[in-house]
């Protein structure tokens, strides 16, 4: 039996003792799964699962405090679940976890730069070594390494790490050349050694095609001020209204710090960007930070304390009585 | 109207040059992975095969606007009275838009009824309405997430054109829709099109001919307001959406807007800001309350909007040119016209089952 039919199976026996199981559809094109909210035996039918089912559902559980869901989560997706336990934004009692390992999620901005318009394409097959999109040009074959997202190509995590059910075979962690403490890779190395000046030209072009619609902010499963984001404030302006690459860097780099030693890193920040601004930088850059100072990498054990949920006297990184 | 013409595609370039001496010139330009609509300079060349992210909503539209600059002046002879000096900011520079798909283009008629209309006209939009022109690139293949013959529109829909370009063979016919296109025409790099018209309204039939078959959502309006108070189909069809607001703000036909004041001191700025109804500010009463609490109340807003209160306000005109960016940029595919479709099949079973009581 496929794990894809064990997980059906093993949802179909716990969904009368649950509200719904969020997983996977397929969506509008041949390209996009969708998150897919499964509440009867049929419609655990529809539910998929493969590289495109690149949605973190992890996003959508705090917004059922109290209520008994279950959730179907990757390795890596599994971190965000976890850390908002670990936060108590999310009962562990109150959600049914059905863990999967993963072998990777596709990114569709890289695929487009192989195919052009992925508006066109017409159907998506992959194996182990490649994906093959099919355009009305003719297909279009894409490495497997260039097709996933950058997250994949190092993953630590391919296995929830917290489940209740788990189907499938169990997968190695991969290797890389981007391992531990340099996580973030050739992006991030060229952004730190850039000028202050040379980096802030780089981020004003970047943020001049921000349209300010915040999806980084809700598609992120840290993201839990919701409604009260500081983003929307107007009785104390946090942010201006001025449709500036100041005030929109402005906004990421308060998004960035409220996410220190949260953040996962799972990228659906940048995901979800419509106009591609690449912001998931500047969170691995404060992922390096904490991991630096703290050793600590968010969203791997229900216990933990994240590093700024608490408060040493002393500690071991920070010298400050050298200063 | 005068005869079409024909732009060989080497000479594109030298025409927005051109345009560019009298006009600020927007076209699709690639930024990193994406396209979107900035000042054309000559540096890059445009990117037509892909419609952009953004529609090219700023040239009539701008994400924010300064309305008026006001100053606070003491009375020197009482301090405490203070005096306001208003000075309103109008700038609107004649524009050229090239290079969008006619749905783009088109999406703007939706913007006119509101901000143009017999009764009330808006005099930020009005002048940059009145100053932009649009020179469209009619759609030779369809996409995936199109859907602008739902709409009542189609590939080649010049409705909201100034002048419509078809791609041909190793170039471009060029037809003007209206007199205000005509006279962007005089330009001697453009040849008579002769054989290409023919050629052009071919790919323009096969375009058509391309899309699915439309649904007929002629029902969608009184459909939506049938299921209006019914939360639960509300509830179920946006329980995936994250309530971001991608969708209205990449959206041609979303024209919500904030006002809202920047004081520095005793000076300050009025400014119009993009509002989206996905946000939990979006009508947020004084006193607390909001009308629409959840996300299932806020994506209703934004449906029945587009396909039941707008239509019922303008003699039936949908707010929606069927672009398909809602759907296509959403991070998590939420796709509108499913929405529509399952309000309507929702409608007809309470009637169904309501003839039976």
């Amino acid at each position: 039996m496929s794990a894809l039919e064990m997980l059906k199976d093993k949802i179909r026996e716990a969904l009368p003792s649950l509200e719904f199981v969020i997983g996977w559809e397929q969506g509008f094109d041949a390209l996009h799964a969708t998150p897919f909210f499964m509440r009867t035996a049929e419609d655990v039918e529809k539910l998929v699962f493969g590289p495109l089912c690149v949605h973190n559902l992890s996003t959508y559980l705090p917004s059922f405090r109290g209520r008994k869901v279950g959730i179907v989560l990757k390795g890596c997706d599994s971190r965000g679940a976890i850390e908002l336990m670990q936060e108590k934004l999310v009962e562990r009692e109150n959600v049914v976890i059905f863990g999967l390992p993963c072998s990777g999620v596709a990114d569709l901005a890289k695929l487009g730069r192989f195919a052009g318009d992925l508006d066109r394409v017409l159907a998506v097959t992959w194996d182990d070594e490649t994906f093959v999109l099919t355009t009305p040009a003719g297909e279009v074959r894409v490495p497997r390494e260039a097709a996933l997202a950058d997250k994949c190509l190092t993953c630590q995590f391919p296995n929830a790490l917290e489940a209740d059910h788990f189907a499938g075979e169990p997968l190695p962690p991969a290797t890389g050349p981007d391992m531990g403490s340099d996580r973030g890779g050739e992006e991030l190395a060229a952004l730190e050694a850039m000028a202050p000046a040379d980096l802030m030209a780089y981020w004003a072009e970047a943020m001049e095609r921000c349209i300010r619609c915040y999806a980084c902010r809700n598609a992120c499963p840290m993201c839990v001020c919701r409604d009260h984001c500081i983003a929307h404030r107007r009785d104390l302006q946090w942010l201006g209204q001025d449709d500036t690459p100041r005030e929109k860097l402005m906004f990421q780099l308060i998004h960035t710090l409220h996410l220190a030693g949260r953040c996962t890193e799972c990228g659906e920040c940048q995901r979800a960007c419509p106009v591609g601004i690449p912001i998931l930088a500047l969170r691995r850059k404060m992922n390096r930070v904490i991991r630096e100072l703290f050793d600590y990498q968010a969203g791997l054990d229900l216990q933990a304390v994240p590093p700024l949920f608490t408060f040493q006297v002393e500690e071991a990184n920070i010298e400050e009585r050298k200063w | 109207m005068s005869a079409a013409a024909y732009l060989p595609a080497p000479r594109l370039g030298e025409w927005l040059k051109e345009l560019s001496g009298r006009y600020l010139v927007l076209a699709p330009q690639a930024r990193g992975d994406t396209v979107v609509f900035a000042p054309f300079t000559g540096d890059a060349e445009p990117v037509l095969d892909r419609d952009a992210a953004m529609p090219p909503k700023q040239a009539v539209f701008p994400a924010t606007e300064e309305l008026l600059r006001y100053r606070r002046v003491k009375d020197p002879e009482d301090p405490g009275k203070v005096d306001v000096e208003v000075s309103a900011s109008l700038r609107a520079v004649e524009t050229v838009v090239f290079g969008a798909k006619p749905c783009g283009a088109r999406g703007f008629l939706a913007y006119d009824r509101v901000f143009r209309s017999p009764a009330i006209s808006d005099p930020y939009y009005a002048a940059r309405r009145a100053k932009t022109l649009f020179i469209t690139m009619a759609c030779a293949a369809p996409g995936n997430s199109c859907f602008c013959h739902w709409v009542g529109s189609g590939p080649s829909d010049s409705s909201g054109s100034d002048i419509l370009l078809t791609p041909v063979a190793d170039g471009f016919v060029v037809q003007a829709v209206n007199e205000r296109g005509e006279e962007l025409m005089n330009s001697p790099l453009l040849e008579p099109a002769g054989t290409r018209e023919a050629k052009a309204r071919e790919i323009q039939d096969a375009a058509a001919k391309a899309l699915p078959a439309a649904p007929d959502i002629s029902r969608a309006k009184d459909s939506l307001m049938a299921v209006f108070e019914d939360l639960a189909f509300w509830e179920e069809v946006s329980a995936k959406c994250i309530s971001c607001g991608a969708c209205t703000y990449l959206c041609p036909t979303c024209y919500c807007f904030d006002i809202g004041d920047e004081d520095k001191g005793m000076s300050g700025r009025r400014l119009r800001t993009w509002d989206n109804c996905m946000s939990f500010r979006f009508t947020l009463e004084a006193s607390g309350h909001n009308p629409r609490p959840t996300k299932a109340h806020r994506l209703r807003n934004r449906v029945g909007h587009k396909f039941s209160y707008y239509p019922a306000l303008h003699g039936g005109a949908v707010a929606c040119c069927g672009c398909g960016r809602c759907v296509r940029l959403c991070p998590v595919s939420v796709d509108i016209r499913e929405i529509v479709l399952a309000a309507i099949a929702r409608a007809a079973r309470v009637r169904e089952e309501s003839a039976h009581d």
